[in-house]
């Protein structure tokens, strides 16, 4: 093992010192700082030269010594001579101070106070809401040519999102909403045991089920699952270019690509929402006759007797309205997606974010409107 | 077809926001001539290329196509005008949804009135023009780059444009496919009489095909008028001499 670095600053005549490097100089040795060294140079130095001889073993640490040394010798106008170094070192740091580092890029990425922070936040996100807004204008436009019959729209491609939407998530669908009907008959039957009146449990089970909670349900499973997939299918276009390539064609991408999957989502979120409420009443059913003792056909009497058109009105048009505002969503961050693979996946988390933060400001007020309007 | 040039830039200044990529951009392509952008990287090619074709406005000056002004015409205008483009991007931007067919077939069926079978034969002539007959169920994820960007030179002739724009053609091609793929471009403007405008920087390339071309500097945010390519490689401007040569003293 050879000896581990050392250094010795030797003065040939007045001003003209030689810096004697020897032994190991890697990274794993702690090399010294450029700094120390420097401030053990004469006053008077001069010049300044090294010597190697004795030096075993060097990686790129040493240069990164010798770069910041020369720095500050140019800095005191030491005239400093890479003459003695090794070759091999002598070639690298030319390369590296061949090109002058370049300051003021415009780029200023150093940590910001949180303050500045907010305020960036802010406003991007008032910067983001014309570009909203303008995307909805769009999709207007594109439905007032789909009908009137000037839109470009092939049915192949409704067929397409629906099936990949409707079927192939009603798994996911079913389970979840098993389990939500599940909890709510327990929250139901704890609470009504206080009055007695646990056969009730079949009309806030039916009830919940149906007007407000299959749809939320629904809305947010496929806000997780087809949302970001909008997002990132049409971010992948944006980055493969596809979307440009409609673009030049005159053929609206909006038409093309946005269109079909707001109406898929339209049309199949309200039918999932009605398939979860009465997944959720089965697994009510379920609960109250194992554990409750209520019996069957009672139960079965009791949903009849709560549930009315209205109610399945309702959780329809809230189905209806949260599958707009996914698609919305999924396909408008998938539009603004940048030309990178990170923006995709920027898009896919922002769809997700923003269609959650649409369906529950609906939900709000949706539930608010029904209320006053006695519905 | 009136006297004026095909195309016709004139002091174009491209950017984003503040930053201008390149200022005072200036040139007339000929009917039927090969026209190459040449630049190094970052010079703002691509940047030129949207703004010819309508994917980005100018921050300045006019493009004229045949003499209409295409950036200050009405939308609807100027779609019309650039359905007299044919454009192959650098990636081929083909729809990955769309079989090969459909991928030629979409701007026919848009903007003609001809049936299916009608379709069915252009498309299939297309695909056979760049050698990709018996292709047409393929999806552009089942292609090699080079039959790609065949693929994507097929789409960009469907509607028999007057003007092809092509954005580097050969990245990601290699030496062989990238020469056929020039020579292709080559014998459709021999045979078509279509004007082609290059974007690249590949010298093979800028030397094999160009009939006319300017050089985009990315230190000066300048263009440099070059002329023929092969006539610029001898005694043209010294830093277009010097990137022709790849960095040999000019």
């Amino acid at each position: 093992m050879d000896r581990a670095w050392q250094f010795d600053l030797r003065s040939a005549e007045a001003g003209a010192q030689v810096l004697v490097l020897s032994g190991r100089w890697c990274m794993d040795e702690g090399l010294p700082e450029a700094d120390a060294v420097a401030s053990r140079l004469a006053a008077n130095a001069r010049s300044l030269g090294f010597d190697t001889t004795a030096l075993a073993d060097w990686d790129s640490s040493l240069l990164n010594f010798l770069r910041n040394l020369l720095r500050i010798c140019a800095a005191r106008g030491i005239a400093a001579s890479t003459a003695g170094l090794p070759k091999g070192a002598q070639r690298l740091l030319a390369m590296a101070m061949a090109v002058p580092e370049k300051t003021l890029l415009g780029r200023n990425n150093g940590p910001r106070g949180i303050v500045a922070q907010v305020g960036a936040a802010t406003l991007e996100f008032f910067r983001g809401v014309p570009a909203m807004l303008a995307f909805l204008g769009e999709i207007t436009q594109a439905f007032g040519r789909l009908l009137t019959g000037r839109a470009r729209f092939r049915a192949r491609d409704l067929w397409i999102e629906i099936e990949e939407v409707g079927p192939r998530a009603l798994p996911i669908v079913s389970v979840i909403s098993f389990l939500v009907g599940l909890i709510l008959a327990y929250l139901g039957a704890d609470q009504l045991k206080l009055v007695g009146a646990q056969i009730f449990i079949a009309d806030l089970v039916a009830i919940g089920m149906v007007r407000e909670v299959g749809a939320l349900m629904t809305g947010i499973i496929i806000a997780g699952r087809t949302g970001a997939a909008f997002a990132a299918q049409l971010g992948t276009m944006q980055v493969n270019e596809e979307i440009d390539a409609f673009k030049t064609l005159g053929i609206a991408p909006i038409d093309f690509l946005v269109v079909p999957r707001i109406l898929a989502l339209m049309l199949m979120v309200p039918l999932l929402t009605l398939y979860s409420g009465f997944i959720g009443m089965l697994a009510g059913l379920l609960v109250s006759v194992t554990i409750f003792d209520i019996g069957v056909f009672e139960y079965y009497t009791e949903t009849l007797r709560a549930l009315t058109a209205t109610h399945f009105f309702v959780g329809l048009s809230k189905g209806s309205v949260y599958g707009a505002m996914i698609a919305y969503a999924g396909c408008l961050r998938g539009m603004q997606c940048g030309r990178s693979a990170e923006a995709v996946g920027r898009a896919a988390t922002s769809a997700v974010v923003t269609g959650i933060l649409l369906i529950t400001i609906a939900a709000s007020v949706m539930t608010i409107v029904y209320y006053q309007l006695d519905i | 077809m009136n006297g004026a040039p095909h195309i016709e830039v004139r002091d174009l200044a491209i950017g984003y926001g503040d930053f201008v990529v390149q200022r005072g951009v200036d040139f007339a392509v000929g009917q039927g001539d090969i026209f190459v952008i040449m630049g190094g990287n970052g010079c703002g090619k691509t940047t030129l290329m949207r703004a010819l074709v309508g994917l980005q406005p100018p921050l300045a000056g006019t493009v004229r196509y045949g003499g209409k002004d295409f950036w200050g015409a009405e939308t609807e205008d100027r779609q019309r005008l650039q359905r007299r483009l044919g454009i192959l991007f650098q990636g081929s931007a083909l729809w990955s949804s769309l079989t090969l067919a459909e991928n030629v077939a979409l701007p026919i069926a848009e903007y003609t009135s001809l049936s299916k079978p009608q379709i069915d034969e252009i498309v299939a002539f297309k695909l056979a023009l760049v050698g990709l007959a018996g292709f047409e169920e393929f999806y552009p994820s089942e292609l090699s780059g080079g039959m790609k960007k065949r693929a994507g030179l097929a789409r960009a002739m469907a509607l028999d444009p007057e003007i092809l724009v092509i954005d580097e053609p050969s990245s990601g091609l290699d030496p062989l496919t990238a020469r056929h793929l020039d020579e292709l471009i080559v014998e459709l403007r021999d045979s078509l009489g279509t004007t082609v405008v290059v974007v690249t920087h590949d010298l093979a390339s800028i030397l094999a095909i160009g009939d006319n071309s300017v050089y985009l500097d990315a230190d000066t945010h300048t263009m440099i008028s070059t002329g023929n390519p092969q006539e610029a490689l001898r005694n043209g401007d010294p830093k277009v001499r010097q990137f022709l040569k790849r960095g040999d003293a000019a």
